[in-house]
């Protein structure tokens, strides 16, 4: 090999869920593909909190990037989910009218859900919605059926592409931030916390900070807007209450509140849309989430019985535009993913696959790929057997979410193990039950210390 | 294999109604616990405090967890075994080391006992960093972990459970920067503000409301306001107490009637649920009581179950209902058959008030008193079984 020559044939930027398809699609086709995270862990941005959602993109701008994107995600995870062992639930969708005005828009989303290509959406009788829905709020009007919405989980999937990459020979860097770069014939040297890496090709989808790394290549022609979203998670009792997802009539603006299952059996209560500049920090707040509890009453009366198990917020990296902002620059050897709002999880798969094409198109073509190495993650989900309901058993560590210290041990080691306490969560749903770790904290601190440092220190002259 | 009594719980209320089953004779009684020991949360409270009440000696709470685990011999203690269902007809479905499996008995006493609601269930606004933990996790850090957590947290809360954890806090040479109460007195009963200013030189500010918790990885401050007046505490954690709430998924998920008020099962006089094979005692039945108190409905439970096993319990029906009112947050129990025994009934207010206490029987004033309630205080009446004749319905209020 050339010293002269790259380390990577390319450096994907921001390890989110994006980042994690882009990693696996081009670790697959024989690339040598460097992951580049500053976080500790994978999904440390925008990916780590949203819906969870794999939408049909049936409410998508027809002949956008994003529909298209949506629409190739969608089916290339309905192929892939049961190798990588990942969860589908095929719930579909209700969008419900509540009032004239929401009734009389119906036909309107219907039309749109054609032109998308999503054929199998019809609008349904309040009656019908009724029948399908009992808990709803007896004063709707009608509805919109959208039978090919379903459930994911947010966490595993990214969790199966990254492993699935590095399984293909990719390297995955994470606690390096890139602080800039300098462009020479053979590919980039970009700067970073731990020192200088080499790439022929750089793939920009840092998420909030988009626009921050795309000056590295050229100024910016997007700006990020961060949108945050604060959602209410209720207790699994709660999860009869609806069967299919239920969304309200769209606005320009946010697809609205969203009560849904989750991959875990509990109710999900949510987003909001608030424009904020912090690209940091997404808090929740009282009154917030107080509203989207009155929202999802609203909606079913029997909520209010049920008791919240978490909340959470996420920044979803909007930009001015409405589109997912994608380009390859071939003479930079660079390759832009901006702008990808809250349907990146469903698209992301679809966006790999463009970029496949992208980069065939402007960097030439691509080795022949090896055979793919399939990288199940462990089941999380009720749906099949999980390791406490087997003879043999090691203690159930997390009483709420009955993960067993097997499985925490097991999220702390291997090819990608979590980096932090979130990475571990995660992982393996330990703390994230109704008690959010009043019963197991100490337990889990036991068996993740000496992986995770700086949660817990020794008392001073202690025997423990 | 049909048992006289299976008891879900290895703590205080538990043990202490496995005890007196063996000594009633039974000597196929089964504890389900879901921790690789049993004797409960008393386990991580190692100042004393605990035994008053049931062993009447003054114990740290693992000496009290040793000697109710001690005084419980000749019932199978039964480890690291979660009950994962309820069964209409008195079986539990556990999984344990073995595997999943279905357990049946006479009797079965619901006695998980209790847990503080977290950061999300209060809808707390501001970051989610770690250090923000609940009194129990923060006792299981320091006494069974010998680890600590944060230097200079806040304590939020200020009921019996929120100096415990002071006392816990010095122990492992934490120094609390404040405890926050946002009513207007504490709710721990004096001195106990003066013993936390005074001695363990920590400023309690009551009247002031937790508005964010701030920080990346780990908490940075909290915001906090009081007065309309808001302010920044620095500080690198948050110990949540003082909101309880029973650890009842099993009942909200199963075949038993569950009382919103409470967050527990609805029990009649006897602490029998409404499928009589089902018994509940301690901290599953409301928030909170000290250990102590659990013991002794333990107890009162299990004698209920011998009497039910022998079959002079008497059979199980409707019975009075009686509903909490004015004033007041919930009553239990939920159902009364009246005998020849008085019945005591265990209430709580919703908030500090002054006021009279009275019982309805239809409509009509049966008993009243003058009563000055605390938040998070138990109170408790008892009612003459001649009260109790010939009514349909009772009702408690605070007016």
């Amino acid at each position: 090999m050339n010293a002269d020559a790259p380390a990577y044939d390319m450096a994907i930027i921001g390890a989110g869920v994006v980042g994690c398809a882009i990693f696996r699609e081009f670790s697959l086709a024989g690339l040598r593909v460097a992951l580049v995270e500053r976080g500790a862990d994978i999904l440390s941005g925008a990916s780590k909190a949203n819906s969870a959602l794999l939408h049909t993109g049936f409410d998508a701008i027809p002949g956008s990037l994003e529909a298209a994107c949506m629409r190739e995600g969608h089916a290339r995870y309905q192929a892939l989910h049961q190798g990588l062992g990942l969860p589908l639930l095929r719930t579909g969708a209700i969008v419900v009218a509540w009032s004239p005005a929401d009734l009389a828009a119906l036909p309107g989303i219907v039309a749109r859900a054609h032109d998308n290509g999503v054929l199998d959406v019809r609008q349904i009788s309040a009656e019908d919605v009724r029948t399908r829905e009992p808990h709803l709020a007896d004063d709707l009007l009608g509805g919109v059926l959208v039978p090919g919405e379903a459930v994911i989980d947010a966490w595993s999937a990214p969790l199966a592409y990254a492993r699935q990459g590095l399984a293909m020979g990719g390297t995955f860097l994470p606690n390096t931030r890139v602080t800039g770069g300098s462009q020479a014939e053979a590919g980039w040297t970009l700067q970073t916390s731990q020192g200088p890496l080499s790439a022929s090709v750089v793939v920009n989808c840092a998420g909030n900070q988009g626009d921050a790394v795309e000056a590295i290549a050229r100024p910016s022609p997007f700006e990020i807007r961060p949108r945050k979203g604060q959602f209410v998670v209720l207790d699994k009792t709660a999860y009869p209450l609806a069967s299919a997802i239920i969304l309200p009539v769209p606005n320009e603006r946010t697809k609205g509140v969203v009560i849904c299952r989750t991959a875990y059996g509990n109710l999900l209560v949510g987003p909001t849309a608030e424009e904020q500049q912090d690209r940091e920090n997404a808090t929740v707040d009282q009154a917030m989430l107080e509203g989207l509890l009155a929202q999802g009453r609203r909606m079913i009366p029997a909520l209010a019985a049920e008791p919240v198990t978490t909340t959470y917020a996420g920044l979803r990296p909007a930009t001015q535009f409405k589109d997912y902002q994608i380009e390859a620059l071939p003479q930079r050897r660079w390759i832009t993913v901006g702008g990808i709002r809250s349907t990146g999880l469903t698209g992301s798969l679809g966006i790999a696959a463009h970029l496949h094409r992208l980069y065939a198109q402007h960097f030439g073509p691509l080795p022949t790929p090896a055979d793919p190495v399939l990288t199940p993650v462990p089941n999380l989900t009720e749906e099949h057997p999980r390791p406490w309901q087997r003879p043999g058993r090691d203690e159930i560590v997390c009483h709420c979410e009955m993960v067993t210290r097997g499985e925490i041990a097991a999220a702390l080691q291997g090819p990608l193990p979590a980096g932090d306490l979130g990475g571990l969560k995660r992982r393996t749903r330990c703390m994230m039950g109704r008690c959010q770790g009043f019963y197991c904290t100490w337990r889990v601190m036991e068996i993740a210390a000496p992986h995770v440092p700086g949660l817990v220190t020794p008392i001073q002259g202690s025997s423990a | 294999m049909m048992r006289s009594a299976i008891i879900i719980g290895g703590g205080p209320a538990g043990l202490s109604a496995a005890r007196t089953l063996v000594r009633a004779g039974h000597d196929d009684v089964l504890v389900l616990e879901r921790n690789p020991e049993a004797g409960g949360l008393p386990r991580f409270a190692a100042h004393p405090g605990w035994g008053m009440l049931d062993f009447h000696r003054l114990w740290s709470g693992p000496t009290y967890a040793r000697k109710l685990v001690a005084a419980a011999r000749g019932a199978e203690i039964r480890t690291n075994t979660t009950v994962t269902a309820l069964l209409p007809g008195g079986g539990v479905e556990v999984s344990g080391p073995g595997g999943m499996e279905r357990l049946w008995a006479h009797t079965v006493l619901l006695a998980a006992g209790i847990r503080e609601m977290p950061r999300g269930a209060r809808l707390l606004s501001g970051t989610r960093p770690w250090g923000v933990l609940g009194t129990g996790a923060f006792q299981e850090l320091v006494y069974a972990g010998g680890v600590r957590p944060f230097q200079q947290p806040v304590i939020l809360g200020t009921e019996l459970v929120a100096f415990s954890a002071l006392l816990t806090a010095r122990h492992a040479g934490i120094r609390p920067v404040a405890m926050l109460e946002e009513a207007p007195r504490i709710t721990a009963r004096r001195p106990g503000d003066w013993i936390a200013h005074h001695l363990l030189g920590v400023p309690v500010r009551t009247a002031t409301r937790l508005v964010a918790i701030e920080g990346g990885a780990r908490v940075e401050a909290v915001r906090v306001e009081q007065a309309g007046r808001q302010e920044r505490i620095a500080c690198d954690g948050v110990i949540l107490s003082g909101r309880f709430v029973p650890e009842a998924a099993l009942v909200r998920a199963g075949p038993l009637q569950f009382d919103a008020a409470t967050g527990g099962p609805a029990i009649d006089n006897h602490f029998r649920c409404t499928d009589p094979a089902f018994f509940a005692a301690g901290n599953v039945l409301r928030p909170v009581e000290h250990s102590g108190a659990a013991a002794l409905e333990g107890i009162a439970a299990a004698r209920a179950m011998a009497q039910a096993l022998a079959g002079t319990l008497p059979a199980p029906a409707q019975g009075i209902p009686v509903q909490a009112q004015g004033g007041l947050r919930y009553v239990y129990p939920q159902r009364l058959l009246p005998g020849d025994a008085p019945i005591r009934l265990c209430a709580r207010a919703s908030g500090e008030k002054r006021g009279r206490l009275r019982v309805l029987a239809d409509g009509e004033v049966v008993q009243e008193r003058r009563l000055h309630a605390l938040p998070d205080r138990r109170i408790t009446l008892t009612l003459p079984a001649a009260v109790l004749r010939g009514v349909r319905s009772l009702s408690v209020e605070l007016a």
